[in-house]
Formats: C-alpha cells, sequence, structure tokens
C-alpha cells in the first residue's frame, strides 16, 4: 500500500470538485499541494450532462432583476426549506462565479453588444440563467478542467476510487482509494478534505443521470460518522426522454416549447395557470404524472406514459442556436425531428437536494452540529441548504461554483495555518491496511455465495421506484423499507472477476454497497416526514405542515442503526406562505 | 427480440484473444454500449468498458466497432446495419484491460499547449469584470471548443500510429481553440511548442481525424488554420 501525502483531498472531479481546486491553488499562492481524486477521468464528471445554464443576477441596471428577487424565487422554490442565510450567499457569489468562469474562457452565449445572454427558467421570476447554448454544464466543466493544468500544485487522479473517509478525534485524515488503472491500493494522508462526489440518482432506474452518479459515497460518509441532511427530497426533472432517460433540458421550456397532453391541450393551465410549463419542476412533474394517470398521456412501446414537449412553433432558426444539443438527442435516441413531432417525456429522478450535513459554509457536521476539523463539502453531495424541498433549474451550477469556491477558499486558509503534517502513526497506517485487506484479501477473492451486485442494484432501483417515487404514501413506504431491509442484509457480493487491474466488478460492488445504505437514508427520511413539501409528496398527507416539519432531516449511523435528528430552518426574511404559481 | 453476435477482443495484462457473445435485444434502437452492459452485468463481469453518460458528451465509450472509431453509446445498432458486431479497444494507444485504453497520455499533450487563457492571472482571479465578447468572437473558435477529450482522433490519425511524439490532433485543436479566443493573450508563447518538428507540421491532411469526431469538432482543420497562423505571422 502507497503512502501518498497531500495538503488538500478533493473527491470528486465535476464543477464544485474542479472550482474547489483552482480556488485554493489560486487563495494558497501554489503554496499547498493538492490532488483531486476521481472515480472515473476527472473530466468526464456527471456535471458536464448539465445543459440549460447557471443562475445569477448579471445586469440588474439593464434587466430590473435584483439579488433579493433571486433570493426569494429560491426560498419559494424550495417550498420554504432553504437556509435563507445560505442563499444569500449563494445569490451573492453567482454573479462573480458567472464573471470568474467568463474570464477563465467558458464560452457564453452573447447578446449583439457582447453581454452574456440569459434565458427564462422554471420558477425564476426573471431570465437569469446563464448559459453557453444548451451544453453549459459541458463547457463550465471542460474549461474548468482546462483551467486546473494551469496550476502546477494540482495533481489529477483518474480513476482512484475512494472506499474510505478517514476520521480521528474529529478530525478528517484522509482517503483510501482503489487506483483502477495501476490495481493498486493507496492511503491518502490529507491535513484537508473536500467532499464534491455529486448526487444519487443512480438509486432509481429511470435518471436523466449518469451511470457513475451512485452516490456511494455518502454512504461511506455516514459510516464515517458524518450526517445526512433532507435526503427524501429527490427531484424528478419534468422531461426526460422517453425511453432512455436522458435530459431533455428546461432551457426548452425556457425558450418557449409547451408541454401537450394526448389531446393536445397546454394541460400546464390546470396546475400553474400563471407560470405554465415555467413551474418549479416538483410541480411540472406531478402534472405530466397526473396526466398520465388521468388517461391523457401517451402510450409508449415500452410500456412509459409519456407527453409531448413541443417545440415546433419556435422555428428552426432559433432551435439550432440555443438548444442544438436537445434537436440532436431527440433525433439520436428517440428517432424523431423536433422540427416535426414533439418530443416524448416523462419525469425522471434528476437531483438529490439532500446530501452531506454542512454549516452555510460548506463545513462538514456531525448530527450534533460540531465541525468535522478539516474537511468540507460542496456542490450536489452537500446540503447547505439552498434548495430545501425543491431545487430551481439552475442554480445547481451556481451551487457547485458558490461552493466549491468558497470551500476551496476555506480549505486553503486552513492549511496554511495548520502545522506541518507529521507522519502517519501506526494506528492510522492499520486503519488503511485493514481496508485494503476488506477489498482485496476479502470482497476479492472469497464470496462465491454472495448475489451479483448487479443483481442487488435492480432490486434496489425496483423498490426505490416503486415505493419512494414523486407520489409516496405511508403504507407503500413501510412495505418499501423492510425491502430494503431485506437488501441490506447483503454484507457482501460475488465478485467474478479476480484481477486487480481494471476490477470494474468489483468498483461496481463497492457503489452497490454504498448506495445500500444511503437508500436507507431516503426511505427512513420519507417515511418519517408526514408532510408533503417539494418534491416530497405524500398522498396520505397532502399539505405542507409547518408546525411540525418546517425543519431539516438529518440522519447519522448510531451503533450500526440510522437514527434521525432534526434541525431548525434559519429563516431571515421570508415566513412560509402558501406556494402558487 | 433480436439475436446477434458480439466480438470482443479481450485483453487481461498478458494475453489477448477475441471472445464472442450471443445476445438478444429488444429492438434496434439499442445502443452498443447497452449491449456491452447487458453483456457485463449478464454474461461476463469481468468485461472491462469505460462509461458513464450514456448521451455523448463524457467522451468515456470511445472504441473501434466494426473497425471504425466511435463512440459506444452514440453507436446504435440500427446504424450498424448488421447483426455481427466486432469491438476493439482505441488504437494507438497502450490497452489497459479489454476495451480500455490509457488516454492520459492525450490528456499531457493537451496539457503541453496550454489550453487556458494566457494573460496577467492576477487579473483573472482577482478582478471582477468580464474580459468581454462580441457573438462573431465567441463564433471563432466556438466549434472547437466541443472537444469531449475521447481519443477518437488520436486513434484514427495515421501519423500517431507511426510516430507518437506527434501531439496530435486533440491537443492541435485545443491549441487553435484558445489561441482563437478574444480573451487569449497567449499565441506567442503557444506558437513556440507547435511550430516544432512534432507539433503541426506532421500533420500530412489525412482528416481521418475530422472524420471520426464524434462533436464534429474538426480538429484536422484546426491543424491547417495553425499552420497557416504561423506563416501569415498573424494570430488566429
Amino acid at each position: 500500500m502507497e503512502v501518498l501525502k497531500y495538503d488538500l483531498i478533493i473527491v470528486g472531479s465535476g464543477i464544485a470538485g474542479l472550482r474547489a481546486a483552482t480556488a485554493a491553488a489560486w487563495a494558497s499562492g501554489g503554496r499547498i499541494s493538492i490532488a483531486i481524486l476521481s472515480k472515473i477521468q476527472a473530466m468526464r464528471s456527471h456535471s458536464l450532462s448539465a445543459e440549460g445554464g447557471m443562475s445569477a443576477v448579471l445586469y440588474p441596471d439593464k434587466t430590473g432583476d435584483s439579488l433579493e428577487l433571486h433570493a426569494y424565487d429560491t426560498v419559494k422554490g424550495s417550498d420554504f426549506l432553504a437556509d435563507q442565510d445560505a442563499v444569500q450567499i449563494l445569490v451573492e457569489y453567482a454573479p462573480k462565479e458567472v464573471r470568474y468562469l467568463e474570464r477563465i474562457g467558458v464560452p457564453w452565449s452573447r447578446e449583439p453588444d457582447g453581454r452574456i445572454s440569459q434565458r427564462p427558467f422554471g420558477g425564476m421570476s426573471i431570465p437569469r440563467t446563464t448559459f453557453a447554448a444548451d451544453k453549459t454544464g459541458f463547457f463550465i466543466m471542460s474549461t474548468l478542467f482546462s483551467e486546473t493544468r494551469r496550476f502546477d500544485n494540482i495533481n489529477v487522479y483518474h480513476e482512484h476510487f475512494v472506499t474510505k473517509f478517514i476520521i480521528e478525534d474529529g478530525e478528517f485524515r484522509g482517503v483510501t482509494a482503489y487506483d483502477l488503472k495501476r490495481g493498486e491500493f493507496k492511503f491518502f494522508y490529507a491535513k484537508a478534505g473536500i467532499i464534491a462526489t455529486g448526487g444519487a440518482g443512480r438509486l432509481y432506474r429511470f435518471t436523466t443521470t449518469a451511470h457513475s452518479t451512485t452516490g456511494e459515497t455518502l454512504g461511506y460518509a455516514l459510516r464515517a460518522g458524518l450526517a445526512i441532511k433532507d435526503m427524501e427530497f429527490v427531484q424528478w426533472h419534468p422531461t426526460a426522454l422517453v425511453p432512455s432517460g436522458i435530459l431533455v433540458s428546461e432551457a426548452a421550456r425556457g425558450e418557449g416549447g409547451y408541454l401537450i397532453n394526448k389531446e393536445g391541450e397546454r394541460f400546464m393551465k390546470r396546475y400553474a395557470p400563471q407560470r405554465m410549463e415555467l413551474a418549479p419542476r416538483d410541480i411540472v412533474s406531478r402534472a405530466i404524472l397526473t396526466e398520465c394517470m388521468e388517461g391523457r398521456g401517451f402510450q409508449h412501446e415500452s410500456g412509459m406514459c409519456y407527453v409531448g414537449l413541443d417545440l415546433r412553433h419556435l422555428g428552426e432558426e432559433k432551435i439550432n442556436r440555443r438548444i442544438p444539443f436537445i434537436r440532436e438527442l431527440a433525433h439520436k435516441y428517440a428517432g424523431i425531428d423536433v422540427l416535426s413531432e414533439p418530443i416524448p417525456v416523462r419525469p425522471a429522478v434528476h437531483y438529490t437536494m439532500g446530501g452531506i450535513h454542512t454549516d452555510t459554509w460548506g463545513r462538514v457536521l456531525t448530527a450534533d452540529g460540531k465541525w468535522v476539523r478539516g474537511l468540507w463539502a460542496a456542490g450536489e453531495a452537500a446540503a447547505v441548504s439552498i434548495h430545501g424541498a425543491n431545487r430551481l433549474g439552475s442554480n445547481s451550477l451556481s451551487e457547485c461554483s458558490v461552493w466549491g469556491r468558497l470551500t476551496g477558499e476555506q480549505a486553503a486558509k486552513y492549511v496554511l495555518e495548520t502545522s506541518r503534517l507529521p507522519a502517519p502513526d501506526g494506528k492510522l497506517l492499520d486503519v488503511a491496511k485493514g481496508e485494503e485487506s476488506r477489498i482485496f484479501d476479502r470482497l476479492l477473492h472469497k464470496e462465491q455465495n454472495a448475489p451479483s451486485p448487479y443483481e442487488v442494484k435492480k432490486q434496489l432501483n425496483d423498490i426505490m421506484e416503486e415505493h419512494f417515487g414523486p407520489f409516496r404514501h405511508g403504507s407503500s413506504m413501510a412495505e418499501g423499507l423492510a425491502k430494503l431491509k431485506k437488501l441490506r442484509e447483503f454484507s457482501s457480493f460475488r465478485v467474478v472477476d479476480s484481477s486487480r487491474v481494471y476490477n470494474q466488478n468489483l468498483k461496481d460492488a463497492l457503489e452497490v454497497d454504498g448506495m445500500l445504505d444511503l437508500a436507507m437514508v431516503v426511505g427512513i427520511g420519507a417515511y418519517a416526514r408526514s408532510e408533503s413539501r417539494g418534491a416530497h409528496y405524500r398522498l396520505d398527507y397532502p399539505k405542507r405542515d409547518d408546525v411540525n416539519w418546517l425543519r431539516h432531516t438529518v440522519a447519522y449511523m448510531y451503533g450500526g442503526e440510522l437514527k434521525l435528528l432534526y434541525t431548525p430552518v434559519t429563516i431571515t426574511k421570508w415566513q412560509p406562505e402558501e406556494r402558487r404559481y | 427480440m433480436k439475436s446477434l453476435v458480439v466480438k470482443v477482443k479481450k485483453f487481461d495484462g498478458s494475453r489477448t484473444w477475441w471472445q464472442e457473445y450471443k445476445v438478444e435485444v429488444p429492438s434496434e434502437k439499442i445502443s452498443v454500449l447497452d449491449i456491452l452492459v447487458k453483456i457485463k452485468e449478464e454474461q461476463d463481469p469481468t468485461l472491462a468498458v469505460r462509461y458513464s453518460c450514456r448521451m455523448a458528451i463524457c467522451g468515456s465509450c470511445g472504441m473501434v466497432i466494426n473497425g471504425v472509431p466511435r463512440l459506444a453509446c452514440q453507436t446504435l445498432l440500427s446504424e450498424l446495419g448488421d447483426s455481427h458486431i466486432v469491438v476493439e479497444p482505441l488504437w494507438n494507444h497502450n490497452v489497459v484491460k479489454d476495451l480500455v485504453v490509457d488516454l492520459e497520455p492525450d490528456f499531457e499533450k493537451v496539457r503541453a499547449v496550454k489550453p487556458y487563457i494566457i494573460r496577467d492571472v492576477k487579473e483573472v482571479y482577482e478582478s471582477d469584470k468580464e474580459f468581454g465578447q462580441k457573438p462573431e468572437e465567441l463564433e471563432r473558435y466556438y466549434n472547437f471548443a466541443y472537444c469531449i477529450q475521447c481519443g477518437l482522433c488520436m486513434a484514427a490519425c495515421p501519423i500517431l500510429g507511426s510516430n507518437d511524439k506527434f501531439l496530435g490532433p486533440m491537443a492541435l485543436n485545443a491549441a487553435y481553440r484558445w489561441s482563437a479566443d478574444s480573451r487569449d493573450r497567449g499565441w506567442e508563447e503557444r506558437k513556440k511548442l507547435i511550430d516544432t518538428e512534432d507539433g503541426v507540421w506532421p500533420c500530412h491532411l489525412a482528416y481521418t481525424c475530422s472524420a471520426v469526431c464524434p462533436r464534429g469538432v474538426d480538429p484536422g482543420y484546426a491543424i491547417q488554420l495553425l499552420k497557416a497562423a504561423i506563416l501569415r505571422k498573424k494570430r488566429p
């Protein structure tokens, strides 16, 4: 086992992780050593699938927009579960981040006078979504990855799968990782860490997210004594391509696309008469599924019910200039031309509002509210919380960039103020060696009678789709929880591949192992929350309940059991009100 | 259901062999990636294949399919027009395992051409202004910014087949993309890196790189634009 020493380790290479790296590299004046660990090749993280844009108040004098309005839209969109002090940070820093990204070379779409273009998005009362055609995530990702190349003190470790967070005496000590390409096990020993591993869409089957968006690190975080917040809030994006689940950006509706049912009717008038197709995602998703349940959807040969996303009236020129990728994806994966036919879409799991419990600045907290010294979390992996019960489209790229920067800067400062890292002691090395033996000796060679990780993942997906979907009910969730508990009894998996080099079978087993713990967090949080708020909708409790449930769910592991506690929501300006669109 | 035979070139670190798999697929609209994942999950968990986004934007799943470098997720069975599929790892790269090749040397070549805005770094990090760009300035490099670093162009390049020191289409495309950006001031610096024996000059315009690019980037054209800029002594 190789031991590598770094000042700062960043786990995850999406927008949050890469931005943390460039911020820390600059803030430290090149004086600290930084490692980015990515379980895939670092420039391939799922942030690049983001299409529509990044929210920011850029030109308030010209557009009449304001930070206050952006904050209010976000809080209302969150169904009042967002922490309002955190939202304030988001809206203040987002414009600075858009301009930073502009200076490092993001090809933002432009107005004739050179201003950065902005488009309308769901739940935003003014067009404030900044974009680079409909590949915004890709362009930000690839530009940020390129930008890391400027710094000699940023070291990128591609295809290093983190298996464990090591925390001792309330302090972060490093991580262990499996280097797929070399087939080696490594201990990254460090002063500081940032967890930026993204979401967990693949807990479900029908999802817009990449195959790699599995969320196992959140399960590992629980085992390391960290807490997970608000995990029951899972976002369904209203418009995923049928039957693959590939994302059709909200930009399609932002640019004027309609949603129509099989009677050709713009049905959103029944659900959000003012905002229509540009209501927040939780509302549009439930509207589509309601149309389906009431028999007004189309039927796909795969058995899925869907509605039509109609772009025909937008015209070829606008489509090619503003949303070319949507045209390409619909043609390739659904076999239709958007100029002549509506796109078949239905809601798919897209985003996890919940994540690692942190304070407003992204410092990782234990369940009892203590900072785990030296550790931060940023981006979708973290719950700061700015999205509360429902995220508004285009706020996630802002979040990733803002908290990537903030955590990177804080970590750099912390590293410079902390005394030199001593050699790792024997106890720490034993922990890392024990982990190596768990992975290579036990998982890799012993478990012939255990189930295949693919079989378990399939069952997990079935349970999540059936029992923890967009419409939930207490009795169905109780059944789902029982099934999840039974599935969790599998503590090991059959790994057929016995090689060390690029053993994907082993990697897949490690993913499923972490996913099972995380799924339980979604399940028990959802079951306990007896109200409907944002994306968490219960048929048996269809109303929001601010008296009992205006609070965050915090899950943690105690004696091998998952426990829940609740923390208050920070309200600075806006008291909860009825959410109408 | 349709039956097909998939022939995969396997490599386990010491030995190379062809393995055949029989697969049943529900429709012709299935991608080669979906077929490979099906094989991995249902028949042969030892099969190594890189993949992630499954929507032709992350660049993971480059491989040679029926003799052409392509992204597996972007290649539908219906487009191959054949129920016999032959899959092998990308050419011109060291194979790690099965369909997984080592692309890190490609990434290092990209790094060597300084793929970022070259100007006062302090201004980039400590000012809060926009450098600004007109739509027509954006157009000059925009298409070249679509590169997803999948490596298909590097696999298709005939020069790289015999000279692995050649910077190659991926890195040279990056050199053009950054040099043609109106915000960049780095042409003179970058020119020194590419006006070299292993820089732009070995390219002899086969254009196979552009032919296989899954994002329509046209790196072959980028290389010719770089040559022209060098000869005319004028930044792109």
